[in-house]
């Protein structure tokens, strides 16, 4: 720790500060465009400087200038720095004339107005009237995307998107041209960015040069209603902030949570928001002569219940999907045990986890931020670039501090880091168990969904737990074994226990005529054989909606309460930001009403008592924001009958944009789809 | 006026052959593996104590920047990097070097790599320099032939001696840049602290030294440091090379002692001024970045670091641009302000925005299309750009610029005055023309 004099105020901070932190820990605000915290220093927007005393004669820029740098005064008293004389306000004043000298002035009609930094610190540093007579400078605008909308005139030069996309998004997009005042930001040859976290450069402008596209001209900051929640679209639980004007969303933007998605999300998080309006099931369907047809609740629930009534208990099945929070699937869980039925599954992709096996077995337990602690990481059967793109940026900033060896088993994506490929399929991985690389301090081992959901997953995860125990993955104090999920309700589903009971059939067992009535959760990515009754409870009219038999309209993640585990076992609150359309309710409630019709009636009447029931039986739903501690000795126990087969272990994401019924019917995400597998024919060739 | 003898550059014209045979014949490479012997701590001491000021414009001490390099270490080896991006615009005097007495040059690099070190040298040079890259490169693969230089040379220093091409970019000349342009990336200067002597070329200890700095050592340190140190006024000592351009009778490169007055400078060596002493404007003495100087200051001024800065101006690279009174000083001084526009990388707001401002309005000055307050406004635009930019560039900017404010203000009230009474001499034009 070093001693510091800030405007006179003395503050202890650690020497590798830069003075702009300093005189932050010292309360002085200290203007910045071109610094973020999470990117690297550039130093060129020139607006933080300050005035060190003893320095040189002129300005330092303090986001550059390290506490260390500074030398203390003649008899060892701390340095000095200020931010409130005349020299810096002087300097604030020039530097904020220079950027609006070619900044047009039409705030009026630009969507950063609001939340412009420049704006903001036009008002509270710069001076109220420009000397600047010439021309302002005209810039073409660019394209760089169907999500990113450029207006470049606006720009300022302070390459935080230059540097988004070279360091944390790794695909190097965009850069800067020419020199001097005719330098453009530009994604080169105006190709469209080509990362799966490209809408981030849109929160990091400081200004309106880069402008989420989707949401062009729809909505000023000031008129949104913001709720805090949780992302459903990967298993990450990502911490965001939906946008609504009245029952509209109207954007979807990163909250910071360091634990799990820094502040940064993935495309499809953000721009889901025209999904969220389209293909909705606004109220239910009964089928009726192979049609289906609109109907009351009535007529759907007694539908349903003259069919369940019809039908022997063991002939009754249950599917829950990916999307669906803890609470829907508790009461539907509930609603099953009560009809007497032990056919419930929540893992539609077949994935061979099981929570009998421990709950260590399907969580990511080194936790996401665990990633930075790592010397070594094998990937097996996950293209986390695709799964979770917010993961493999950690990833990516581990890699780029050095001394990170990473391998991977499966198939060759490219994660826009570098890694030693160890082959395609199972036989590379029992190769490598039997001989194992020198131990490092903290290894880790990140089993995808591609390698387990397959018929010998069972096998290929006992193989992963030898593997990671060879490995020194699992010992005090580190589980390096980590499970990666795509879905959003998988590890809530497994810590219910929404799997078969004894004897009860697996989700492809039912799907494939197992049950004569299947009670589908808003499970879109399974096919459902003729035969069965299905009745499909879900928000869009996807996959599911097509095969079933009744279908009742439920909530979306942004409209309803609810309970999501992530994929490292944190159990998180998604709030409801709107209500859902026509006569579309929430599905706990849904489950409720059903249930009276069944004569079944589930023991409550509120979400608070739902989650007072949950929470009773499964206590550590209770703690949100928590990871209960799991038991990491299930690894070692791990075993199965069976040698794994040969195939590869590719991703199960094929398609990044459109892994949902949501993703689905949104346009923007069918675009940016449509892009990405146009350059996949044009890489192929 | 420095005698035959004690000049350095003895074939700054070239009526010898630039060729090693020939060099040597002048004294290159001579003694070279005793000053070597002598030890790297002997060297930087006898550097230090000739007075070297950086002959690349700033006229920072030689041999102390050499002492800061920090002990060789394996891991991070030291480089020199010396920077032949001459780009000043009046500056021609690393031209001649390295066209006519690379040799020079070569041994430099090799005693000054030693001393510092480093088991290699990097000379980055300007992208326009196509015949000079090419005799340099010539004389460089006589040295590596003769086994002057390379792993086995015979001075017993490993050593490996790199010529890399610039692509034309004035920016490329700020020490920085030209590391970020080195390591193939965009010629953008990089943030100081930390200094190349810390973190410089590939993240290890570097100097940047200008090629005439280079060069000058081996023979100050054949002939001794106080030899070097009699040449000059105190803290300003040895020999120079000026590069006088303008309009003097004969326009030319010659080294002379540092401390010569100007008027003794054009006089012996260029001629005299066109049209007499009386027919002096002004001087720019150090390149176009310095501020210029009014005739009546300049003209028994002596040619030095510290009597041009007397006169806020500065001996820079000792580009001396002589101006006449036929000159329009301040369409001159717009024409260095576009330069500037024109380099700038672009990177920092001030610089950026700033230098395309100044040029504007000068221009609109040079026609008097302009207001008389807004001279104190430019004055002020250049102080809110010097100081407040990364790297040099903005101060070169505005210095020239403020020169002429600070000397020509009249000179430009009286164009506005020009303008005002007569706004419209062109015809006014037709749309359908």
């Amino acid at each position: 720790m070093t001693k510091i004099i800030v405007d006179g105020n003395e503050v202890d901070v650690p020497a590798e500060y830069t003075l702009l932190q300093a005189c932050e820990t010292a309360g002085a605000e200290v203007p910045r465009f071109c610094f973020h915290e999470r990117l690297s220093v550039a130093g060129n927007c020139r607006m933080c400087l300050v005035e060190v005393k003893g320095g040189p004669p002129k300005p330092a820029a303090s986001c550059a200038m390290a506490v260390r740098d500074l030398r203390p005064g003649p008899n060892g008293e701390p340095p000095q720095v200020f931010t409130n004389t005349p020299m810096v306000k002087k300097a604030r004043e020039g530097v904020m004339e220079f950027l609006l000298i070619n900044h047009p002035l039409d705030c009026p009609i630009c969507d950063q107005g609001g939340e412009c930094d420049l704006q903001d610190q036009a008002m509270a540093f710069g001076v109220d009237s420009s000397r600047y007579a010439e021309n302002k400078r005209a810039v073409e605008d660019k394209y760089i995307g169907p999500l990113v909308k450029t207006s470049m005139n606006r720009c300022i030069h302070c390459t935080r998107c230059v540097r988004f996309t070279a360091e944390v998004a790794g695909t190097g997009d965009m850069g800067a041209t020419g020199r001097g005042e005719d330098m453009e930001i530009t994604t080169y040859l105006e190709t469209a960015m080509t990362s799966e976290l490209q809408g981030n450069v849109a929160d990091l402008c400081p200004v309106g040069a880069l402008l989420p596209k989707p949401q062009n001209f729809r909505a000023r900051s000031w008129e949104l209603q913001k709720t805090e929640s949780i992302d459903v679209m990967d298993a990450l639980g990502s911490a965001i902030r939906v946008d609504t004007r009245g029952r509209e969303v109207m954007r979807i933007l990163p909250r910071v949570n360091d634990a799990v998605n820094e502040e940064w999300i993935s495309d499809k998080t953000r721009q889901i928001v025209d999904g969220l309006g389209a293909q909705r099931l606004d109220r239910p369907y009964v089928r009726e002569n192979g049609k289906l047809r609109q109907a009351s609740w009535q007529e759907a629930f007694a539908a349903i219940a003259a069919k369940v009534k019809a039908t022997s208990a063991e002939k009754i099945g249950a599917i829950a999907g990916d999307l669906c929070a803890v609470e829907d699937m508790f009461a539907l869980q509930l609603l099953m045990g009560k009809l007497g039925s032990k056919n419930i599954d929540c893992r539609q992709d077949g994935v061979k986890l099981d929570p009998k096996l421990g709950r260590a077995s399907y969580l990511f337990n080194s936790t996401i931020a665990g990633i930075e602690a790592a010397d070594s990481i094998l990937i097996i059967g996950s293209n986390p670039r695709k799964e979770a793109p917010v993961l493999n940026a950690r990833i990516r900033k581990r890699w780029l501090r050095g001394g990170l060896k990473i391998s991977v088993i499966g198939d060759r994506p490219d994660l826009t880091y570098v890694y030693d490929y160890q082959g395609a399929g199972a036989e590379s991985l029992s190769a490598l168990a039997d001989n194992p690389p020198p131990a490092v301090e903290k290894s880790m081992v990140i089993i995808g969904q591609g390698a387990l959901a397959r018929p010998d997953g069972a096998a290929i995860l006992a193989l992963a737990g030898k593997l990671a125990s060879a490995f020194g993955a699992v010992k005090d104090g580190w589980n390096g074994f980590n499970v990666l999920h795509t879905a959003a309700a998988r590890v809530g589903g497994l810590d219910l226990g929404f799997v078969p009971g004894e004897g009860g059939l697996d989700a492809l067992a039912m799907a494939n005529g197992g049950v004569d009535v299947l009670f589908n959760l808003g499970a879109d990515e399974i096919d459902i054989k003729p035969g069965a009754f299905v009745i499909y409870q879900g928000s869009h009219g996807d996959r599911g909606a097509h095969r079933a038999d009744v279908i009742l309209p439920g909530a979306a993640y942004t409209e309803k309460s609810g309970t999501y585990v992530n994929t490292e076992g944190r159990v998180q609150m998604a709030a409801r930001a709107g209500f859902p359309p026509g006569d579309a309710r929430e599905d706990w409630a849904i489950l409720r009403a059903l249930s009276d019709v069944l004569g079944q009636r589930l023991p409550f009447d509120t979400l608070a008592a739902l989650r007072s029931a949950l929470y009773a039986a499964h206590p550590h739903f209770a703690a949100i924001d928590d990871i209960a501690a799991s038991d990491a000795s299930a690894i070692g126990k791990l075993s199965a009958s069976g040698a794994p087969g040969k195939d590869v272990l590719a991703s199960p994401i094929t398609d990044f944009y459109l892994t949902n019924p949501i993703a689905r019917a949104s346009s923007v995400m069918a675009e940016c789809s449509a892009l990405a597998r146009g350059r996949m024919l044009q890489a192929a060739e | 006026m420095l005698a035959d003898k004690d000049r350095i550059f003895t074939n700054l014209y070239g009526f010898q052959s630039p060729s090693l045979k020939e060099a040597m014949k002048r004294g290159a490479w001579d003694g070279t593996k005793y000053l070597i012997d002598q030890g790297a701590g002997w060297i930087i001491n006898e550097m230090k104590a000739s007075g070297l000021r950086g002959r690349g414009g700033a006229g920072f001490p030689t041999g102390l920047k050499w002492s800061f390099m920090p002990k060789p270490d394996p891991a991070r080896p030291s480089y020199l990097v010396v920077n032949a991006d001459e780009s000043e615009p009046g500056t021609c005097k690393d031209r001649e070097i390295m066209r006519n007495d690379p040799h020079l040059l070569v041994e430099g690099c090799l005693i000054a790599s030693f001393a510092m070190g480093a088991h290699a040298c990097y000379i980055y040079i300007r992208g326009e320099y196509i015949a000079e890259r090419e005799a340099l490169q010539r004389a460089v693969e006589e040295a590596y032939e003769a086994k002057l230089i390379g792993p086995n040379n015979v001075h017993g220093w490993p050593f490996d001696l790199y010529v890399h091409h610039g692509a034309g970019a004035y920016i490329c000349g700020e020490e920085t840049a030209l590391l970020e342009s080195l390591e193939g990336k965009k010629g953008m200067p990089r943030m100081k602290p930390p200094f190349p002597a810390n973190m410089g070329l590939y993240g290890c200890p570097t100097t940047v030294n200008n090629v005439e700095s280079i060069a000058v050592a081996p023979t100050i340190l054949r002939r001794g440091a106080s030899w070097f140190l009699g040449f000059g006024q105190k803290n300003n000592a040895g020999t120079k090379l000026f590069c006088i351009s303008g309009h003097v009778n004969k326009p030319c490169n010659v080294e002379e002692a540092m401390s010569i007055p100007f008027r003794e400078l054009i006089d012996k060596h260029c001629g005299g001024m066109r049209g007499g002493w009386d027919n002096l404007l002004a001087v720019i003495p150090g390149g176009s970045s310095v501020r210029c100087v009014p005739a009546d200051l300049i003209i028994d001024c002596p040619m030095d670091f510290d009597s041009l800065s007397k006169l806020r101006s500065g001996l820079g690279t000792a580009a001396v641009i002589v101006m006449d009174k036929s000159t329009d000083i301040v369409r001159a001084i717009a024409r260095i302000s576009y330069f500037y526009k024109h380099e700038s990388c672009g990177q920092c707001t001030p610089c950026r925005e700033g230098t395309g401002w100044m040029w504007r309005v000068l221009n609109r000055m040079a026609e008097g299309r302009a207001q008389k307050r807004e001279i104190d406004m430019l004055l002020d635009v250049s102080q809110r750009i010097e100081g407040h930019t990364i790297c040099a560039l903005g101060d070169a900017a505005a210095w020239p610029i403020q020169g002429l404010i600070t000397h020509f203000r009249g000179e430009i009230e009286k164009r506005i005055d020009q303008y005002a009474a007569n706004p419209h001499m062109d015809p006014v034009r037709m749309a359908a023309e």
